[in-house]
């Protein structure tokens, strides 16, 4: 816990606080946390116990059950790719081994220079514009696989 | 509570409305095997899915662990597709299961292979992938095995139940899912008190004591002159590892088993729990009288509590008492004024201790008290050595312990091993020594029973000193938030680690009701205060029903310590706490 830096400490504190009230808590401080630094090591984990005398191991039964919450930081980019029925059927499959292939990582990991995470949904709920793909929020509908490396080189050309 | 009226299997029944399913078929006389259901609900998950019957009415099979019984309701427990069912959810928990029972240490106690038998599991029925096995045997008292886990979570609900800390959890999601302390970490490092309840729930191998059997062995074959202690909890539950009723007191016999085991003395703990009574109540003294530390203070027996308060307390260890618990105080006597006056080099004794607790076996290991004591058995594995050896239980004579300088013991020794015992034996010895007169009534009803937090205000001759004793760290925990706070009213607390004192240790054999056809359908709600009657009857047959009156005490102080609290005893029988304990070391 040491670790913590006290800014993150007095942040944690404060999104805590706001579910004071809330009977069952743990998701609602958890998804805070998450859009908030990115991800929640166990150092945090272990800091929201002591705030709210939720056990460790519930905190971190939640955060490893739920694909959403990470223990690693993720990158500045998630791409999420749809794996649900719909989307796999019109083969999501394929566009997210291009991704992968291209980023040269695989699902669930991040890149080397921190910019983009590759991740796998199960279903958002966006079937009539299959295969979906959604980055950090904007969804690009019927994505084709020819088109991965344009969408790449589009966030790349932000950064440059 | 209302009456419903039900049928099952055709015949009509009256049970309470709010029991379920399993529970009023049980009341009515018909088993209904479950895996995960432990004590009324209370660990209920409905995970195992083993408990499936038939319902007229209701929407396919129902867990019956969790569905409750209302008016009118037909169950139908043995229907062809109840039966499959079951049969198939058996299968299903075998075909993701490590089967090495031949070799498992929980052959004989397993719940799994009795339900699987039960309901005529076939082998290899479904076969395919198996959960990566991790295997914990880091931690000196307890072994963990995910490949023998069948994630019904009584572990999970037992920890956070009793001691409210919840150490295990589920982790991960779908079939990577495990049961372990955060991050898979090994019990040795997470704030894990090491007690064992969970293992007590556990229906398979995924939960054991660290067996130090190989450990006694080794030192018999190396010609060592072992020397045995059994604590006091440990004759009150032996008996039901040979199938006698729980409640059944096993001194003799298990004297007798110990001599033929080949022990080169047969000594009882209660002689090192008098001892600790004649340090303890001396320390609690010098508190009140002297000042030299804060009160309350805190009994320090119980290993698995000392875990607690080192790890979530350890502002609080100013008020826990330094004195080691009895079988490490009994150790050390036994390699120093035991061996000087037997002839005998220290090396040359192995002392083995038998204790209702896996915590004890983690204590052996602390390195504050190096060599007091070699090795720690659980009551379950000196029934396995006793088996082991051919040794018929039923046909055992009743013996004695050894009395050899450290022979005898008192009444308030033996009722150490239930909770509020240690408190009863501290007043009955503090009393005399506060006032220079005996307690009349000797024994000091305020402080038995099975709650969770018990207190009493004793009149010692015009002065109240109020007393509390707990056990269970949730209970525990209330306590120590007021003496935390400044507002604690008591002088003196005793906390045991387990619910119910040692009595219903992580070490002793295991109730499990579905293994128990002889006993009562509520022997969960029963046995902690049937073993603990047996502690007290043995208290009341005693003479000297006082430490400070037993003459072997008196000897040992007279011819070698000097005086309660002296610097030879300060060196054997006192100790220090880690104020520093990293609760997930890297």
């Amino acid at each position: 816990m040491a670790k913590l830096q006290p800014g993150a400490v007095k942040q944690i504190t404060e999104i805590c606080n706001r579910y004071k009230n809330e009977p069952t808590p743990t998701m609602m401080i958890l998804e805070d946390i998450q859009n908030e630094f990115g991800y929640i090591p166990l150092e945090v984990q272990e800091l929201v116990s002591e705030l709210t005398g939720i056990p460790v191991s519930e905190i971190y039964g939640v955060v490893t059950f739920y694909s959403f919450f990470s223990m690693t930081p993720k990158g500045k980019y998630v791409i999420g790719v749809c794996l649900g029925t719909a989307c796999y059927v019109k083969g999501s499959q394929l566009v997210l081994d291009k991704f992968s292939e291209i980023l040269g990582i695989k699902p669930g990991e991040t890149t080397a220079d921190g910019l983009f995470t590759l991740d796998v949904l199960r279903c958002i709920g966006a079937c009539a514009i299959a295969p979906a793909v959604s980055i950090n929020g904007k969804v690009y509908p019927q994505l084709k696989v020819d088109n991965v490396k344009n969408v790449i080189e589009e966030y790349v050309a932000k950064e440059a | 509570m209302s009456l419903v009226n039900i049928e099952i299997n055709g015949q009509p029944y009256q049970v309470d409305s709010g029991l379920t399913v399993l529970e009023a078929a049980r009341k009515c006389g018909y088993e209904i095997p479950s895996l995960c259901a432990f004590n009324h609900g209370k660990c209920s998950l409905a995970s195992c899915r083993v408990c499936l019957v038939e319902v007229v009415g209701a929407r396919g099979l129902v867990a019956s662990c969790v569905y409750p019984v209302n008016e009118g309701m037909k169950i139908i427990t043995n229907s062809p597709k109840a039966l499959e069912a079951r049969r198939a959810s058996v299968e299903l928990i075998l075909s993701n299961h490590e089967k090495n029972c031949l070799q498992c240490d929980k052959n004989g106690h397993c719940e799994l292979l009795h339900v699987a038998e039960l309901v005529g599991a076939r082998d290899g029925k479904y076969v395919g992938q198996m959960t990566e096995k991790c295997y914990d045997e880091i931690a000196p008292g307890l072994i963990r095995n995910t490949a023998k886990c069948i994630l019904c979570g009584r572990c999970i609900e037992r920890c956070k139940e009793a001691h409210g800390i919840s150490i295990l959890g589920f982790e991960n999601r779908g079939f990577k899912t495990i049961v372990a302390p955060v991050k898979n970490r090994s019990f040795a490092n997470s704030p894990c008190l090491q007690c064992g309840q969970c293992v007590n729930v556990c229906p398979t191998g995924a939960l054991m004591e660290h067996s130090e059997i190989a450990k006694v062995d080794a030192a018999f074959k190396a010609g060592k002159k072992v020397i045995v202690q059994t604590a006091p909890a440990v004759r009150a539950a032996i008996a039901e590892e040979f199938g006698e009723k729980i409640g059944t007191c096993g001194t003799g016999k298990m004297v007798a088993a110990l001599r033929r085991l080949g022990f080169f003395r047969v000594f009882d703990v209660n002689f090192g729990a008098d001892l600790t009574i004649m340090e303890e109540a001396h320390e609690l003294l010098e508190r009140i009288k002297n000042k030299v530390g804060p009160l309350p203070q805190l009994t320090s027996c119980s290993p698995g509590w000392v875990n607690y308060l080192e790890y979530f307390y350890p502002e609080l260890i100013p008020n826990l008492s330094t004195c080691k618990s009895p079988h490490m105080m009994q150790g050390a006597i036994t390699k120093t004024y035991f061996a000087k006056s037997h002839n005998l080099a220290k090396e040359d004794i192995f002392v083995v201790s038998i204790m209702p607790c896996t915590a004890k076996k983690y204590e052996r290991a602390r390195k504050e008290m190096p060599d007091d004591v070699d090795a720690v058995l659980t009551t379950r594995e000196l029934a396995k050595m006793i088996k082991r050896a051919g040794i018929k239980w039923n046909k055992l004579p009743e013996e004695e312990f050894d009395q050899d300088l450290l022979g005898e013991y008192s009444g308030a020794g033996v009722i150490f091993g239930v909770t509020g015992g240690v408190m009863e034996a501290a007043l009955r010895t503090a009393y005399y020594w506060l006032t220079g007169e005996e307690y009349q009534k000797i024994e000091f009803h305020e402080v038995r029973g099975q709650e969770g937090i018990k207190e009493a205000t004793i009149d010692v001759k015009g002065t109240p000193v109020s007393v509390a004793v707990c056990s269970g760290m949730v209970n525990a925990k209330k306590l120590l938030d007021e003496v935390k706070a400044g507002t604690s009213k008591y002088a003196f607390i005793e906390v045991m680690c387990c619910p119910g004192g040692c009595i219903n240790g992580g070490g002793q054999p295991y109730v499990h009701p579905t293994l128990l056809p002889n006993e009562d359908d509520d022997i969960l709600e029963t046995y902690r205060e049937k073993r603990a009657k047996v502690l007290y009857s043995e208290d009341e047959r005693q003479v000297i029903r006082q430490s400070h009156n037993n003459p072997d005490i008196k000897k040992l102080y007279k011819d070698f310590l000097g005086e309660p609290g002296s610097e030879l005893a300060e060196e054997l029988l006192h100790t220090s706490y880690n104020a520093n304990r990293e609760k997930y070391p890297d």
